[in-house]
């Protein structure tokens, strides 16, 4: 379809500017290229945003189990508070007693999250999961400096990790150390006590872990790390397996991150915004960044802890991402928090139970909140690639679930049907996945040149690299 | 309790019965039993009625002024309704990260035009699909700029306090080293930053319009970089950049900023939207999400995230970034808001909110409350005289909030088109009251 450049014609405008009421003012050097924005009529511009809008699979949509993601529903309710005047239309350098009820939102989530985490305190300046990462490592590492203990400058990361969790520690000054996952998935934890030393600033960890599976070691796992003299990262991003049925805190971790925008059903907004919460233990808090929200007789009011590593973005975060998450803790509470962990555990088991008719489970089971299948036998034996089945489920309407990652399987594909969706839509959907299954052994040809359907089909990804068109340019 | 699990007792029971256990905790058998949580001490769950009422009675607790003379990073101005209208589609607001780009045309359509007009903004030649703020986008920035014998960044001190402590932040990570170029009358000081300038020299950052309003000799800045051999960037203000020399003109390698103005509400500070736009020379060491153009097998064009070997996903420790999330759904609001707003709405936007800044200036001296600076601004400025406290607290009572307390009897004002010269005079007349 076309750019929104290419519609309309100069000229075409909205009227949206009242004249000028006083004596315009202008720069001794001002712009002088014209400035090519487009121009459209509003009738134009909201037919070509709905034009765009029908090109989008969303939650809404349809099923959406991209494993890792946690794509969960997405309640009403959290929008229309998040739509509040006296949310988004307060100034973030109010004064603070006009702000009070912003500062409730954060105390007050702070409170319930580092209850369901077993943390003692939390910021929200985290504007996302790797920017959660990124601050987590930075209070480690102010940590180790604050104990003068500068030696201690690598962290151990698990080769079935995330890709944002080396980056993140790159970022924050540290060497990776890769241990390679045991036949099970979970941490070798030899391999991990011959990694630990006098170098050790910490390890990052997600519990359950990238294949699906909780980690039975967890507590040793999490003491050879303590006792070797470093701390432990938990990345929340698995969280909703086991919130409510066992927290990290306990598990012995230090430092978490949370992805409100997975766990806590705000939505993804096709790439952000998000937030990336980070709770700590007692002993970090005085790292945490500033301001954080303190209570007293007289109210709440914004203060910098003593030994802060400072601020990760301005301001406080992704402030209406809070909003929305605190509204769905309030609307959960103590049962249904767990509630949801148990339901996103069992969905996960039934799909695997029925998809294991036919595809190969990578690992043992039973899975928590997601599952990986591998589909190299499939693949030997038909040709079809996890990716030409990923894209078969786009012809039915099914967004497909996370490809190649972990690393550690080939052909994988994970999937993460959540809790949010029925039985009835995870039946329909083992259909099509078994069925795809067939005509990958009948007709193998259809799902090679699958899609069909969609608004475009596979896209040449190698010619985008190798010959950039970043922006639109007008034909001469 | 509310809930949004769906399946029913019935219904649990009979998958359950397909998975071969008797109860769901039977799944749970790896964790250690000492660990499981007997019961989180949290509320009971609430109905919505119950959570519509105790959320707005949060929100019924702060105050919404009638008119805000305040900005210092943070920009009320006027939205129009076709744009929340827009940026309310469910398919947008609740898909994913655009990874099967054949069922994510919209979004990454949206980006390549956001990108688009980025560029056409600042006159750079290529943007990335935005990070988390502003302040993020500055620190970002001065990492793409490190070499191995470049390790010092040079950032004037006139820049946002909030941006400037996002920089240590990601320097105290990162190790690169941050040296601060002393303000002047209100600016960067030149001659200080020539003198400061040596070949360990990566870049210099320098905001425009700075802290206080003021615009700074951009150009001479940029000159002083690149005869160091170092790079420049520039952090504008994206409405300013409607009337003012672009980045480009002034020689910026790299151009970043707070994209807030562009139609997000200020919301207590967020969600914003940094804007990244480079020169062609340096945009493979952009950080995040790209999105290219390119054709399907049947020929029809289409797009793609692109160039993504610089990306944590592919080269994990040797990302440029890690940055995987990022701000989507705002920088598709600012792509509606500046389509709706053509360059000509958005040039009245910026003339608007000039005029009247320089008006309310120039009314402000006659209560006593003078101009610090002198030389030429935008839509912000810094008054001394009066006392802050006592004008602030007048405003306060009329329903105005007045400009921010920099201290030293200093406030820091911003008008934009939101304000009506009537509210301005009125302003003009309580602090006229007080001084």
């Amino acid at each position: 379809m076309k750019l929104i450049f290419e519609k309309g014609a100069p000229g075409q405008h909205l009227t949206l500017m009242p004249p000028c009421d006083v004596p315009e003012a202008a720069l001794d050097n001002p712009r002088t290229e014209p400035l090519e924005l487009p121009h459209v009529s509003e009738t134009e511009l909201t037919r070509h945003y709905s034009a765009l809008a029908k090109r989008v699979h969303g939650v809404n949509d349809g099923f959406y189990p991209l494993g890792s993601c946690t794509m969960k529903y997405n309640p009403k309710i959290n929008e229309d508070m998040a739509a509040l005047p006296g949310f988004t239309q307060i100034h973030p350098l109010q004064p603070e007693e006009t702000v009070q009820g912003c500062l409730e939102v954060l105390h007050e989530s702070e409170k319930l999250l580092c209850e369901i985490t077993g943390m003692d305190g939390m910021t929200f300046q985290p504007a996302a999961g790797a920017h959660g990462e990124f601050t987590g490592l930075l209070l480690i590492k102010a940590y180790h400096a604050h104990r003068n203990d500068p030696a201690r400058t690598k962290i151990i990361v698990p080769d079935s990790a995330h890709g944002t969790n080396p980056a993140s520690a790159v970022m924050a000054g540290f060497s990776v150390v890769n241990i390679p996952s045991g036949e099970d998935g979970c941490v070798d934890v030899d391999a991990l006590r011959a990694a630990v030393g006098p170098d050790t600033a910490g390890l990052m960890l997600t519990n359950p872990n990238t294949v699906g599976i909780f980690d039975k070691n967890i507590l040793e796992i999490t003491r050879i790390v303590h006792e070797a003299g470093g701390l432990c990262y938990y990345d929340g991003a698995n969280l909703n397996a086991v919130m409510g049925v066992v927290r990290p805190g306990d598990m012995g971790f230090d430092v978490i991150h949370l992805n409100l925008h997975k766990t806590f059903s705000t939505p993804h907004g096709g790439g952000g915004p998000g937030s990336g919460a980070v709770g700590c233990k007692e002993f970090l808090r005085q790292h945490l960044p500033g301001p954080v929200v303190v209570k007293d007789g007289g109210g709440y009011h914004f203060t910098k802890p003593e030994r802060s590593i400072g601020r990760m973005k301005d301001f406080y975060g992704n402030f209406l991402v809070v909003v929305r998450a605190l509204a769905y803790v309030l609307t959960l509470g103590r049962e249904g928090i767990p509630e949801a962990a148990k339901n996103a555990v069992l969905n996960a088991n039934y799909m695997r139970k029925l998809l294991s008719e036919k595809y190969t489970m990578a690992y043992a089971g039973p899975c928590m909140h997601e599952f990986v299948m591998t589909l190299q036998d499939l693949k030997d034996a038909t040709g079809c690639s996890a990716m030409d089945i990923a894209k078969g489920l786009l012809d039915h309407g099914i967004h497909p679930p996370t490809m190649y990652f972990p690393l550690i399987v080939h052909e994988a594909l994970m999937i993460e049907p959540t809790e949010t969706e029925s039985q009835e839509a995870m039946d329909e959907a083992c259909g099509v996945f078994l069925h795809l299954w067939d005509v990958a052994h009948s007709d193998p040809a259809a799902l090679h040149s699958a899609p069909t359907k969609t608004p475009v089909r596979r896209l040449d990804e190698v010619g985008a690299a190798r010959n950039p068109v970043l922006r639109y340019t007008p034909h001469a | 309790m509310g809930t949004y699990v769906p399946n029913t007792q019935v219904q649990k029971k009979s998958m359950l019965d397909a998975v071969g256990v008797g109860a769901v905790e039977e799944l749970f058998a790896a964790v250690p039993k000492e660990m499981l949580v007997d019961q989180l001490d949290l509320p009971e769950g609430l109905s919505e009625l119950a959570v519509r009422q105790k959320v707005s009675a949060m929100a019924r607790k702060n105050r919404v002024y009638g008119a805000v003379l305040r900005g210092a990073g943070a920009y009320r101005h006027f939205i129009p309704a076709v744009v929340k209208s827009v940026a309310s589609r469910e398919e947008l607001v609740t898909a994913y990260t655009p990874y099967q780009a054949e069922i994510s045309q919209g979004i990454l359509q949206s980006i390549f035009e956001y990108q688009t007009m980025i560029c056409a903004l600042t006159g750079m030649e290529v943007s990335n699909a935005s990070v988390y703020d502003g302040a993020t986008a500055a620190a970002e920035a001065l990492a793409m700029c490190r070499e191995r014998k470049r390790n010092r960044a040079f950032v004037s001190a006139c820049a946002e306090p909030g941006v400037i402590e996002t920089m240590k932040t990601y320097c105290f990570g990162s190790g690169m080293e941050l040296e601060f170029i002393p303000e002047k009358d209100g600016r960067t000081d030149l001659d200080a930053l020539c003198a400061a300038l040596g070949a360990d020299a990566a870049c210099v950052y320098v905001q425009q319009p700075n802290y206080y309003g003021n615009l700074e000799d951009a150009k001479a800045i940029g000159e002083a970089a690149h005869a160091a051999g170092a790079k420049y960037i520039m952090g504008c203000n994206p409405i300013a950049l409607a009337v003012m020399e672009t980045p480009a003109a002034c020689g910026a390698d790299v151009a970043v900023g707070e994209a807030q103005p562009l139609g997000l509400d200020i919301a207590f500070g967020g969600p914003y939207l940094g804007y990244m736009a480079a020169n062609k020379a340096m945009f493979r060491k952009l950080p995040g999400r790209i999105v290219g153009q390119t054709r399907d097998v049947d020929g029809n064009v289409g797009y793609v995230l692109t160039l993504t070997a610089r990306e944590q996903h592919i080269r994990r420790e040797k990302a440029s970034s890690n940055i995987c999330s990022n701000q989507a759904l705002c920088a598709f609001i600012a792509g509606v808001y500046m389509s709706a707003m053509g360059a000509e709405g958005l040039r009245q936007a910026a003339v608007l909110s000039m005029s009247k800044a320089h008006y309310f200036a120039g009314e402000l001296e006659k209560t006593g409350l003078k101009r610090v600076h002198s030389g030429a601004y935008f839509h912000e400025f810094v008054t001394e005289g009066g006392d802050p406290d006592r004008v602030l607290r007048a405003l306060d009572a009329h329903d105005i909030l007045g400009g921010l307390p920099l201290g030293g009897g200093r406030i820091l004002w911003c008008v934009t088109e939101l304000v009506g010269r009537e509210e301005l005079d009125r302003a003009v007349a309580i602090i006229k009251e007080v001084c």
